[in-house]
């Protein structure tokens, strides 16, 4: 147990910085290393991400806020129609096998890296 | 902002949360230019905007989650709650090194990750291998 308060930390903090340098909830950063460090199943990892990014982001959002550069009704605009979207995935994620979670995250990361380069 | 535009914000901000469904992202990757090219807002405004749709995926993927026992909540919330500090060391680093270095920094990770998740995708399994291997291998794995 020791040993995982660090490396909790480190993930807290890349994803963290992720967030804040890129504006993303830093899932990306998260579940790769829940995975690769922890040993955590595929399916694991991306629930237990989930559950920081809903701390990462209510965050962030307030900070953002503060700056008015948020508008409400645009987030809950395209957010109603992303809340189908996460319980039909979730669903369907139950009944895929992990590794088949594993391919699809990697090829998320190409292009995420392709954004970032290009 | 015509019936296109519509269907367009409903279509990104569904398959948005079906990729966070699926991957345990936020899915502001589709969000930002969703709200971008759809509603017309700057970029700045579409990755703050972004944040507020992110925390409907989270909660709701979340709770999901949670329903079919996927979710380690003590680690969790650890990671959560301590990102804050990242997020200063972040902007630290932000001012600090260019912005060019950091994106290529950046994707050069998420290639290095993406490596490593394509070949665990790709290592030959039987069927109940991924649980009883999973098991053992967790604590060697420091």
């Amino acid at each position: 147990m020791a040993s995982r308060l660090p490396k909790l930390v480190a993930i807290a903090t890349v994803g963290g910085a992720f967030s804040g340098l890129f504006g993303v909830g830093g899932g990306t950063v998260i579940v790769p290393l829940l995975i690769l460090w922890f040993g955590y199943g595929e399916r694991e990892a991306t629930g237990t991400s989930l559950l920081a990014i809903v701390v990462i982001a209510a965050l962030a959002a307030i900070a953002q806020g503060t700056y008015g550069n948020v508008h409400l009704g645009a987030g809950v605009a395209i957010g109603v129609p992303a809340v189908a979207g996460v319980i039909a995935g979730t669903a369907l994620q139950q009944r895929i096998p992990e590794r088949a979670v594993a391919a699809i995250f990697a090829v998320l990361l190409v292009v995420s890296a392709a954004l970032l380069v290009f | 902002m015509d019936a296109l535009d519509v269907a367009g914000l409903l279509a990104i901000g569904f398959c948005a949360g079906m990729l966070g469904g699926l991957v345990g992202v936020g899915g502001g990757v589709l969000f930002v230019p969703g709200l971008v090219f759809f509603l017309g807002l700057s970029q700045l405004d579409a990755l703050s905007t972004s944040l507020v749709a992110i925390v409907f995926v989270a909660v709701v993927g979340a709770w999901r989650q949670r329903g079919y026992g996927n979710v380690r909540i003590r680690d969790g919330l650890i990671v959560g709650a301590l990102s804050p500090v990242g997020v200063l060391a972040g902007t630290v680093l932000a001012n600090a090194v260019s912005e060019r270095a950091l994106e290529l920094s950046f994707a050069a990770v998420q290639i290095l990750f993406a490596w490593s998740l394509a070949r665990r995708a790709l290592r030959p399994r039987g069927g109940e291998a991924p649980d009883t291997a999973k098991a053992p291998s967790a604590p060697a794995n420091g």
